[in-house]
Order: structure tokens, then C-alpha cells, then sequence
């Protein structure tokens, strides 16, 4: 550099206004919390960043630009997972109103943390670099152990935020370990550095890599809850404030097979024969082990984290077989996972609020006869986790079988149809007891709910929760765009098909 | 039209959801009469003669995945599509009749259940026929789970674990074949243009060794849903566990979409596998036709005799089309209809003995026959029927399928004719241990009721109607059997079946 200085990178600005919205609204949310008067309006603060987010996402739909001398890159994977995480991250706004997490955690902080979890995730949907990438992972994860702790009075709100901490560190490390092989071998931060390096330098199937590979795969299944690294999935959703799990639920795992996909279709791409095997057969392990694990749940919160964890190996499976075909439908599925979810989790915070079952199981029995809204939104969700036609879990399977039969790996689409066998068990489990059995959910006058942790100032029971509009509204919504899309499934095949097509 | 056929029940089934108690009942009957009536319409248009598809429909509906909307009729689902739109009014009738808690809903789950089981009937492409096939389960799931019978008093199961168990044995083989009917497109578009199309796919041709494990995974889906011995788990708590009037459509028609599936599916498009695997189908035939008599004989509950006996009829069902000949599969098509006739009117006479009689073991009736000499009359019909007494459409349906069977499979055709024979047994033991012996005290014998009369007379009728002029269904059916048939045989077509 003698003589020339330092040349900074041309920045787009244009490219790079979605992340610059959310650092705004991150620090405009912050701000207001300081203020009583202001504190007020951090939610609806929230919702108009997202809100800008999401426009200025829209606007570069289609487009492919490389920011920042490819720290980052634009197109329509991340665009398209991003507007995803910005969905979700809504949905958990609406479901966080009158949550006692929020009022305790202080309504600002709650939030930006939140708004800062998006950030990263879009940053992490975008990495195509190394360095990015293990920064956006930790944007992402760092404000989500503390919203996992954000329910201060309960025991198992701050158990979960510190095993979150623990075991996501213990990923983290993984990850960046695995990242230094990498690295090592190829000289290169860069994806598509990575994937010229691996094959100039003749690294292609040496150990040396392999390894790599092999723990940044480990690092990305602590994030994405694939089995066997699953195991703080279900004591984490369980602990954390519902609206929170709701959101690692879907966006986190949006995110994380983002950057999976990116990872190793982009840098890792000329080893793609090495590393197709080894993915698929942790597909399996989780497929098994996710379905298994959630047939004995009464918490209906531990039940989704292991139905999580088997959905994520479905998923896995579109990463598999590495064919546009495949990101596609992984694609496809996260959007559908979004709407599934939703419904699933909006109905848990209802009816924790307004029974004194908590998550249980026996909180949404006779739900069907008492809230007839919320009892349908729930079993369409359970219906469309479970993959029955007419739901858009349905086509979400039809079209991650498709692309695995397509790439050669049946086994593995035969894998998804006995997991999808098994794991009728307990998704049939959750509709029985709310049309088969008759409630027992009378709360006594006067009770507090499980999730106040019995403390004597804690707000009692809202008996009213199961008709609010910001719980009833998106699980109706979710619920009818589930059944939408399973019989006009064309407007999310399409937009699927183009974010999948951003990479070949 | 076709498309009014298909979603008729649907459309009826949702605006009663919002109607109040009284008329709903009503409300679906006449949807399920006019879904009757638009078939017949149908039926009336239809070409005889002709072998292809008619009234077809065909728009894309995933473009990116290549599955198709695609409806048509031709001879091989013409008759099990009027002969569900007839079970459906009967089974809804009857119901209707009825108080049934929460009406609306069950309705609409009834009439939704009509849906997807036409939509397997008329379905035309792969997926839209997997999609609808694994449809069909959801309403009857909820129906069995919310209006049936709980048994944990007796030491069975309740209603929800019941279908539970229904659930997950007959979806293992659905999944398996959603996985099937993927590949099977896949690997017939050799890397082309991808299409569900089941006549595409039978033109493209599946390689033999694709074609093998294929088979099994469709296979895998018709035996449960038939039920065939050895997947039959399901059938005894699901018909103990289901209400009477869903019951009747439900062994009316569901098991014989199974059956439909192999002449639609599994022979036109893996022939080779379906002559190599013929005599393990027929074997598995044969001892459900065996088993399934034999539990009939021993049973004391009247909805397991009924039960049983279907999975005897169902295996003389599977053999005749595993006969691989046009003759036994036109008597397999024949006698999918009479079967669905006659264990229909057998459920509601079951549902109206118990009703008299407060029990459904046989043991404790008897003596019905004394004071409802009508009654009495149409179950005699229906079990002279099911017993396939000679000048009965059932007889003419056997005959076929043992003529097939006699000249593709001689041995096996002398095991299934000890099923006949049985078939007698039950059937009468069925019918003596209801009308004749003693009556138990208690027991009040009422001639059946007008109401019930409306509903039974017309299946009844069906029946007589049928055993004069069988060939109201050979003829029509007979041009499709050969097209599906001999794509396995390699034979061109000959009317050996009819014009005798």
C-alpha cells in the first residue's frame, strides 16, 4: 500500500438499507426506553422498522449485487429468508402485547433485543464471507439468550437463557474452530475464495478440510436443531417466554439454514460429494429422533421443540441433495414452517394466559367446544405439521421428496414418510384432546397462571385472553394461509423457485 | 360437470355449517342427493363403448412440480362413484333421522368425507390421487374420534386411541406411496418434462427394477385400506370405535377404493412387477377371504361379523383383479358394487337392531323377525346377497372372479371357492341370530320404522335391480378392464368377458 493509503470498500448504499433501517430502529427503540412517555411506543417502534425492512427488502427483489467487497451479498435467498425472519419477529410483537416477559424486561429493551436478533439474521441470510458470517451468528444469537431469560421471576425462563448461552457458545466455538480449518486450507475468507482455494490448491478431499467441514456442519446443527446437537431445543422453548420460542422456532432456523445453504453450496460446493452423505444421515438421526422424542411431551412448548427438531431434518434434506430443486423446497418449507408455527404458538400463549395449565397439554382440552377459533387454527397447524393434504405441510413435503428423489437419496425421502408416520402419534394426540375430550379448564377466581411463576404480584388469570385480537388474529391468519397455500400453493412454489435459483 | 360432481358435497357441507340444528340434517341430505343426481346425469351421458376417459378435466395446478388438476371417468370408476354417491345419501339419511350432537359439524365432516373419496375416484393424476386418497382419513378421523364409541368400559380402547391406531396404519402405507408416486414420475420422465399424468406415466413406461419396490409401496397403501390379512390391525377397534351411520359408507366405500387403486394404478403402470408379484397378491388374498370368514363365524359383535366378512369379500375382490384377466377383474368391479350394497343396508340394520336391543351382541338377540316381518324381508334380500345366492348380482360378480381365477390360477381358485361356501355360514348365522330363534326378554320387536324404510328400501332395491341386469356394469366397465388388463398380459383386447 505503499503510497496509494487505504482504499475503503464502495459501499451500495441502496443494497445495504435494510440492515441500516434495523440499526436505526435498534437504537431509536433503545433510546425511547429511557423515557417513561416514549417507553410506550417501543412496540409500535418495532413494528415500523420491520415494516421498513421488509419494503426495502421488497425493492431488491430479483436483484444480485455483492456489498462491501462481497462481505455481503443480495439476492433473492436472502431476501426471501430475511422476509421470513421479518415475519416472524412481527408475529412475536403481536403475541408479546401484555406478556409479562416484555413488562418485566423493560418494554424497550425487550424489544430492541429483538429488532437486534433480526439483524443479525438478516446479516447472516446475506454472509458470504467468513467474517460476516460469524458475526451475524453471534448478533443473532447474543440478544436471544437474554430474551430467553427475559421472564425474571420464573426459574425456568433464566435456566433457559443460560443453557441457551452455554450450549450456543459451545456451537459458536464449533463453528469458528471449524471455520479456522477452513481457512487454513484454502487462505481464503471468502465463499467463492473458499471454493476456487479448495480446488487451486489442491485441497479437494484432504483431511485438512474435511474436518472443517465436519465442524462447521456440527457448529451449524447446534443452531438449526438438528439431532444429535438438539438437546437444549425443548428445555429452551419450554423456558423461554412463548412468543420468544416462537420466534427461535421459525427464524432462527430460517436463518441458520440460510447461511447453511450459502456455506456449503457456494464454498463448499466442490466437495459436495463428501459432505451429501454426512448431512443426510444427520437428516435421519433427526427425523427419528425428533419424532420419538416429542411422542411422550404433555408441554406442548416441548412437544414443538421436538417436532422442531425432526422438521429441521426434513429440511435438511432440500440442503442434501444440493440442487436448486432442493433449496427450493427447503425454502418452501420454512415459509410454510412460518404459518404453522405461528398458529401452534399463538394458541399456546392464549391459552397460557387464560388457564392455569400453563403449556400443557391439558390446557387445550375441550378447546374445540370452548374457543372454536382457536381450537381449528391448532388443529390445522397440527395437521400441516404432520404433512395431510389440503395444508401447505402437505406440498412442503410433496416437494422436498420430490427434490431428494430427483438427487438420488429415496432413502432418505422414505425416512420423512415413516418419520411423518410417527409423528402423527402426537400431533393426533394434541387434536384429540381438544375435540375428543371434554375440558377441564375452569380457572378458580383469583388463580395465577403457571408461566407468572406463582409470584403474589403476578397478574392473575385473563380470562379474556382467548378472545384478544392480537392472539386470535394471527392464529386465524396463520392458520387460513396454511390451508391457502396447500390448495393454491403456486404464489410460494414460485417465490420459492426464485430464491433457490439465486444460487445456480 | 364433473367438477359439480366433485365439489357438490363440499359446498353443502360448508354453508351448513351455518345453519341452525334443526335443518342441517336436511340441508346435507339434499346435498348428497344432488351430488346422486348430478352421477346420474353422468352416468346417462357416458359412451359405453368407449375405453378412455370422459368428461375429463385437466388444468395445471403446480406448475413447478408438475402435478395437474385432472378429473375424467371412464368404465373402471363410473359405478364406484354412483355407488358412493348412492352409500352417502343412505349413510347422511339415516343420520339425519337422528339426533347426533354438534349436527352441523358433523355433516360437514360427512359431506367433506364425500369429497375426498370421490376426488380418489375421479383423481387422473398420480399426486392429485395420493393427495386425495391420504384426504380421505382427516373428516373420518374426526368422526370416528368425536361422535364414536367409547370401549374402555369393556377393557377396548376409547374412540380417539381407536383411530388413532386407524390413523397411523393406514397413512404408513399412504406416505409410502406419496414416496412411490414421486418416484415413479421421476424416474418415467427419464430427466424430461416431469408429469403426474397416470396415462403419461403408463406411456413413458417405469423401468422393472423401479417397478418392484414401487409396487410395494402402493401395495403397501391398498392392502391396509382394504383391510388384507396381516394389516388388518386397524379394522376390529376402528369398526368397534366408529358410529353406525359413518360406518356404513365408511365399509360401504372405503375399502374399495383400495381395491380401484390397483386396476387404476398398480397394473397399468408397473406390469411387469404385477405379473412377478401375482401370487404373492393372490396368497395374501386367499388367507384374507380364509381369515376373514373364519373370524366371521366366531364373532359375537354384529359390526366385527359385518366387519370380518368384508375382509373375506375384499380378498375375493383382490384376487379377482390379480387373476390378470378381463373376466375376473369385470367381476371384481361388479362385485365392489355389490359388496358396498349390501353391507351398507347390513350397517343399518345393525344400527337399527341395536337401537331395539340396546346391545350388538349377537348372542343376546334373536326373535326380530316375529313382529317385523319387512324388516326382516329386505335383511333376508341383503343376506341371500351377500351370501351371493344364485340369480343375485353377487353370484354373477363371483362367477366372474372364479372364472378368471379357474383359468390363470387353478389352485387358488379351488381355496377361494371354500369362501363361498363360508360366506353362506355367516351370512345366515348373521341373520338367524338376529330375526329367528328366541327373542330375549326385554327386547322389543317393532316393525321397522317409515323413516328407516326410506332409507333401506332404495339400497334394497339397488340390489334386485342389479341381480336382474348385471350387465348394466359389465358392459360399461368392460372396455376399461381391458385397456388396464392388458397392459400386464401384453394381450390386445378381445370382449372375451361379455358377449358370451
Amino acid at each position: 500500500m505503499a503510497g496509494e493509503g487505504f482504499v475503503a470498500p464502495h459501499v451500495d448504499y441502496a443494497a445495504t438499507s435494510p440492515v441500516i433501517a434495523l440499526t436505526v430502529g435498534l437504537v431509536v427503540i433503545l433510546m425511547s426506553g429511557v423515557f417513561p412517555t416514549t417507553k410506550r411506543w417501543a412496540p409500535g417502534l418495532a413494528v415500523l422498522t420491520l415494516g421498513a425492512t421488509a419494503g426495502l427488502l421488497i425493492w431488491h427483489w430479483n436483484d444480485q449485487i455483492d456489498l462491501i467487497a462481497g462481505a455481503l451479498r443480495v439476492d433473492n435467498l436472502a431476501i426471501s429468508i430475511s422476509l421470513i425472519a421479518i415475519a416472524s419477529a412481527f408475529a412475536t410483537i403481536l403475541l408479546s402485547v401484555r406478556e409479562r416477559a416484555a413488562e418485566e424486561a423493560g418494554q424497550g429493551e425487550y424489544y430492541a433485543l429483538l429488532i437486534g436478533s433480526v439483524l443479525g439474521m438478516v446479516l447472516l441470510s446475506e454472509a458470504e464471507n467468513l467474517v460476516t458470517f460469524f458475526v451475524a451468528i453471534e448478533t443473532l444469537s447474543i440478544p436471544l439468550y437474554i430474551l430467553c431469560a427475559t421472564n425474571l421471576r420464573r426459574e425456568g425462563s433464566l435456566e433457559s437463557g443460560l443453557k441457551y448461552l452455554i450450549i450456543g457458545s459451545l456451537g459458536s466455538a464449533t463453528l469458528l474452530y471449524g471455520m479456522a480449518f477452513i481457512y487454513g486450507g484454502t487462505g481464503s475468507t471468502d465463499f467463492a475464495g473458499i471454493a476456487h482455494g479448495i480446488e487451486a490448491n489442491g485441497m479437494l478431499h484432504d483431511p485438512l478440510i474435511l474436518i472443517g467441514i465436519a465442524l462447521a456442519a456440527v457448529g451449524l446443527a447446534f443452531k438449526t436443531s438438528i439431532a444429535p446437537f438438539h438437546q437444549w431445543t425443548p428445555d429452551v422453548y419450554q423456558g423461554a417466554p412463548t412468543p420468544i420460542a416462537s420466534f427461535m422456532a421459525v427464524a432462527t432456523k430460517a436463518a441458520a439454514f440460510a447461511v447453511f445453504v450459502r456455506f456449503f453450496v457456494v464454498a463448499l460446493g466442490p466437495e459436495t460429494s463428501d459432505w451429501q452423505t454426512g448431512l443426510a444421515i444427520l437428516a435421519a438421526i433427526s427425523i427419528v429422533v425428533g419424532n420419538v422424542g416429542a411422542l411422550g411431551q404433555n408441554s406442548l412448548k416441548r412437544l414443538l421443540g421436538y417436532s422442531g427438531v425432526a422438521q429441521a431434518g426434513y429440511m435438511l434434506g432440500g440442503l442434501v441433495v444440493a440442487s436448486e430443486k432442493g433449496i427450493s423446497s427447503l425454502v418452501f418449507y420454512l415459509a410454510a414452517y412460518l404459518f404453522m408455527n405461528l398458529a401452534a404458538f399463538a394458541v399456546i400463549v392464549a391459552r397460557e394466559r387464560e388457564t392455569v395449565f400453563g403449556d400443557d397439554i391439558r390446557g387445550v382440552r375441550g378447546l374445540g367446544a370452548e374457543r372454536p377459533a382457536l381450537a381449528w387454527s391448532l388443529t390445522i397447524s397440527m395437521l400441516a405439521l404432520a404433512g395431510l393434504p389440503a395444508t401447505a405441510g402437505f406440498i412442503g413435503k410433496l416437494y422436498l421428496i420430490e427434490a431428494l428423489v430427483e438427487g438420488n437419496f429415496t432413502w432418505l425421502a422414505v425416512f420423512i414418510a415413516v418419520g411423518t408416520m410417527i409423528s402423527l402419534a402426537y400431533y393426533l394426540r394434541v387434536v384429540a384432546a381438544m375435540w375428543m375430550t371434554p375440558g377441564e379448564s375452569v380457572a378458580p377466581a383469583g388463580a395465577t397462571p403457571v408461566i407468572s411463576g406463582a409470584s403474589p404480584e403476578a397478574d392473575p388469570v385473563d380470562p379474556r385472553a382467548g378472545r384478544r385480537w392480537y392472539l386470535v388474529a394471527p392464529a386465524v391468519f396463520a392458520a387460513a394461509v396454511t390451508v391457502f397455500l396447500g390448495v393454491i400453493p403456486q404464489p410460494l412454489v414460485d417465490f420459492a423457485t426464485h430464491a433457490g435459483s439465486s444460487l445456480f | 360437470m364433473i367438477n359439480a360432481l366433485l365439489w357438490a358435497p363440499l359446498a353443502f357441507g360448508f354453508v351448513g355449517l351455518f345453519l341452525p340444528k334443526r335443518v342441517v340434517g336436511w340441508w346435507a341430505t339434499a346435498g348428497a342427493v344432488a351430488t346422486l343426481a348430478i352421477g346420474v346425469i353422468m352416468a346417462f351421458g357416458f359412451d359405453n363403448g368407449a375405453a378412455g376417459l370422459q368428461d375429463t378435466v385437466n388444468t395445471t395446478w403446480i406448475s413447478g412440480l408438475g402435478v395437474n388438476y385432472s378429473l375424467g371417468i371412464d368404465g373402471l370408476n363410473l359405478f364406484l362413484v354412483l355407488l358412493t354417491a348412492v352409500l352417502w345419501v343412505g349413510g347422511i339419511g339415516f343420520a339425519a333421522f337422528r339426533e347426533q350432537k354438534r349436527p352441523q359439524m358433523f355433516f360437514f365432516l360427512m359431506l367433506a368425507a364425500e369429497t375426498s373419496t370421490l376426488g380418489s375416484f375421479l383423481s387422473q393424476d398420480l399426486l392429485l390421487f395420493v393427495l386425495f386418497f391420504d384426504l380421505m382419513l382427516v373428516p373420518f378421523y374426526f368422526l370416528f374420534g368425536g361422535w364414536g364409541v367409547d370401549r374402555s368400559a369393556e377393557g377396548g380402547p376409547t374412540a380417539p386411541q381407536a383411530t388413532l391406531k386407524m390413523m397411523i396404519y393406514t397413512l404408513i402405507g399412504s406416505l409410502l406411496m406419496l414416496v412411490g408416486a414421486i418416484a415413479t414420475a421421476i424416474i418415467s420422465a427419464h430427466g424430461g418434462h416431469l408429469t403426474f399424468s397416470i396415462q403419461a406415466i403408463q406411456e413413458q413406461g417405469v423401468p422393472l427394477g423401479s417397478q418392484r419396490w414401487i409396487f410395494w409401496f402402493f401395495a403397501a397403501a391398498f392392502l391396509v385400506k382394504m383391510p388384507a390379512f396381516l394389516v388388518h390391525g386397524w379394522m376390529p377397534d376402528a369398526y368397534r370405535a366408529a358410529p353406525l351411520p359413518v360406518l356404513v359408507v365408511f365399509s360401504g366405500v372405503l375399502a374399495k377404493v383400495g381395491a380401484y387403486g390397483f386396476l387404476r394404478v398398480v397394473l397399468p403402470l408397473f406390469p411387469e412387477a404385477t405379473s412377478q408379484f401375482q401370487t404373492i397378491i393372490l396368497l395374501v388374498a386367499l388367507a384374507s377371504i380364509l381369515y376373514g370368514s373364519v373370524m366371521a363365524f366366531t364373532q359375537t359383535n354384529l359390526r366385527l361379523i359385518a366387519g370380518y366378512s368384508s375382509v373375506a369379500q375384499l380378498g375375493f375382490i383382490t384376487a379377482g383383479i390379480f387373476a390378470l384377466r378381463a373376466d375376473g377383474s369385470d367381476g371384481a368391479i361388479l362385485q365392489m358394487v355389490n359388496h358396498g350394497l349390501v353391507v351398507a343396508p347390513i350397517f343399518i340394520i345393525v344400527a337399527i337392531l341395536v337401537e331395539r336391543t340396546g346391545t350388538e351382541d349377537l348372542r343376546s338377540m334373536g326373535g326380530m323377525a316375529m313382529r317385523a316381518p319387512v324388516l326382516a324381508a329386505l335383511f333376508l334380500i341383503v343376506a341371500l346377497a351377500t351370501l351371493a345366492m344364485p340369480g343375485s348380482a353377487n353370484f354373477i360378480g363371483e362367477f366372474y372372479i372364479l372364472n378368471g381365477l379357474f383359468q390363470s390360477k387353478i389352485v387358488f381358485a379351488f381355496i377361494a371357492i371354500s369362501g363361498v361356501a363360508m360366506s353362506a355360514y355367516y351370512a345366515l348365522r348373521l341373520y338367524i341370530g338376529t330375526m329367528h330363534n328366541r327373542r330375549p326378554d326385554g327386547v322389543a320387536t317393532r316393525e321397522i320404522s317409515l323413516r328407516d324404510g326410506v332409507i333401506l328400501a332404495p339400497l334394497v332395491l339397488c340390489i334386485l335391480a342389479l341381480a336382474l341386469y348385471p350387465q348394466l356394469i359389465l358392459h360399461r366397465a368392460d372396455p376399461s378392464v381391458q385397456q388396464s388388463v392388458s397392459a400386464v398380459t401384453g394381450e390386445t383386447p378381445e370382449n372375451l368377458a361379455v358377449n358370451k
